[in-house]
């Protein structure tokens, strides 16, 4: 099945896309993260332009979260007022990484800065899910070690100023914490066309210390009105978002998300956290590699 | 009044010795829609001698189709403390994002480097007018990394018996354009050489463009952006919705 992109301007089969964009949301239904950090790099690497393939992707995480917000936020499990703190940061953060991009592309480098980003990014997040999720699965040591954390924000958030009542969150912080939470977060979203849940739901958990049952709802609440706002963006700067690539990853991913969501009901969650632990290591780990081997292609071309 | 009998003179030799080209191209427009998976355009005409019999003398035909050029710039990775980055580059003000020649012969066999150079004969004589003080060394590095880079995505080609002579009257010349080509105004220029003399050539245009619902989207996404932006936001937003509701009835 042909499908040609307006926008990306090249003929592509249409159900690898949707294959594509089923595999994106069978993830995201297992796991509730969005699935942008595989979308992008392989679009890339059927041979989507890197801008079209990002903008595209966040534009689809968009729809790929709409109804994970739903879902959360019917059995109160969205802290709104959080979420609007964390969604404000998010924006500022979009325009200060499309300011990056723009920069980076300038000079030449914005390739590398994607790939070592990833490469930090999902190494780090990778290690530490795959090590919790191992501790977890470890028979009998789990049972000896009680609900090991305590609940508590990291002690630099404490020192800052002007406190609000985060009631879902069960938080009395600064309202500071999460909007440079959201701004970073925004960045990473522009900057590498990802939603930015890997990072979101283990810094919600382990720094801003929010209750555990808010912070997978609040994270996608964040990531739909964050990747909106991307995708204004690149439809206002960029004009790479292709509404035809768009459309076909969105039939995929609205269906693989089901399955997966059916999938995960079956599995034990520290054993999904494994697996995903181990994809995201898997990616970091290609990615690294990708650094020091020799590209295939020494030469690319830009507009100027 | 010396001049214009001069003139006429001359033109009436040239009349006389050089044969006249007339050449077709199977689509002079090219549609780009749902569908389009690239198309192969077939380029053919007839050599005529002005004295009416059939060209006497052996003819060779070269055909070079040129889609719109565009300014760009050639980034060259380099190892940089054991990762690979972009290092160089270097800045075309002309490069055409389509270019495909095709000949009789070799055209290394029709004429001289210097007639090459003039007619842009070949992908080593592409005319690409780089920009910024560079040395020759670092320029020719950087153009042979972009036909080669082009080559292989299949804008750039080179076919040395692409075109076919039949009594050194008809000829003709298949080039295919892939689906990833640039809209825009292509030039199809045939030449007519016989012993390492270009004696005659007619230029041909083609036009590509997006039409119906591509040509729409296009053209709804760079003019009106807002909506464009809110309406990509609304089907996301829609889709995603729609899929949550049936799931929830499941």
């Amino acid at each position: 099945m042909d499908v040609y992109l307006p926008i990306a301007n090249l003929s592509v089969n249409g159900l690898v896309i949707i294959a594509l964009g089923a595999l994106t949301g069978v993830l995201s239904g297992l796991f509730g993260v969005g699935g942008g950090f595989l979308t992008t790099p392989l679009l890339i690497f059927y041979g989507v332009p890197p801008t079209v393939a990002a903008a595209s992707a966040s534009t689809q995480v968009t729809g790929a979260s709409v109804s994970g917000v739903l879902a959360h936020g019917r059995r109160g499990g969205v802290d709104y007022r959080m979420g609007a703190v964390t969604v404000g940061g998010g924006v500022i953060g979009a325009g200060i990484g499309a300011l990056l991009f723009r920069f980076f592309q300038a000079i030449g480098q914005i390739d590398t800065v994607i790939s070592i980003l990833y490469v930090v990014m999902l190494g780090t997040i990778g290690s530490l899910m795959a090590r919790e999720a191992w501790e977890a699965v470890r028979p009998g040591e789990a049972s000896e070690k009680p609900p090991a954390r305590k609940r508590r924000h990291h002690r630099l958030i404490a020192v800052l100023p002007l406190r609000w009542r985060f009631y879902g969150s069960g938080l009395y912080i600064s309202p500071i914490a999460p909007l440079l939470l959201g701004v970073a977060v925004g960045a990473l979203t522009m900057l590498m066309g990802v939603g930015g849940g890997f990072i979101l739901v283990p810094a919600m958990l382990y720094i801003l210390g929010m209750s555990a049952n808010v912070v997978v709802g609040t994270s996608l609440f964040n990531i739909l009105f964050v990747t909106m706002a991307t995708t204004m963006m690149h439809a206002l700067t960029t004009h790479a978002v292709d509404i035809v690539l768009v459309a076909l990853l969105l039939i995929g991913s609205v269906t693989g998300a089901q399955f997966g969501t059916q999938i995960a009901q079956k599995f034990k969650p520290e054993y999904l956290r494994l697996v995903l632990a181990a994809i995201v290591l898997l990616v970091a780990l290609r990615m690294f590699f990708g650094l020091f081997v020799r590209p295939d292609e020494i030469y690319t071309v830009v507009p100027l | 009044m010396k001049r214009v009998f001069l003139l006429f003179a001359l033109l009436m030799l040239s009349a006389q010795r050089d044969p006249i080209l007339v050449p077709e191209v199977s689509q002079d427009d090219i549609q780009v829609q749902q569908g389009f998976t690239g198309t192969e355009l077939l380029l053919f005409g007839a050599i005529l001698d002005p004295t009416g019999a059939r060209a006497g003398q052996d003819y060779d035909i070269v055909v070079v189709l040129k889609g719109p050029t565009e300014p760009i710039t050639v980034r060259e990775k380099a190892r940089v403390g054991g990762i690979w980055v972009n290092a160089d580059s270097s800045a075309f003000q002309s490069a055409p994002s389509f270019f495909a020649i095709a000949s009789s012969r070799p055209i290394d066999d029709l004429v001289d480097e210097r007639t090459a150079v003039i007619y842009e004969l070949g992908l080593d004589h592409l005319q690409l007018s780089p920009s910024g003080t560079i040395d020759p060394e670092e320029q020719a590095r950087f153009t042979a990394g972009l036909v080669d880079l082009r080559r292989r995505q299949g804008l750039y080609k080179e076919v040395t018996d692409g075109v076919q002579i039949s009594e050194q009257v008809l000829y003709q010349a298949r080039i295919s354009l892939p689906s990833n080509v640039q809209t825009g105004t292509y030039t199809a220029e045939t030449f007519a050489i016989t012993r390492g003399r270009v004696i005659a050539s007619a230029i041909a245009e083609v036009e590509v463009r997006k039409v119906g619902f591509e040509r729409f989207v296009e053209v709804f996404a760079e003019r009106q952006s807002l909506l464009y932006g809110l309406l990509a936001v609304l089907m996301s937003v829609g889709t995603g919705w729609i899929a949550g509701r049936l799931f929830a009835m499941i």
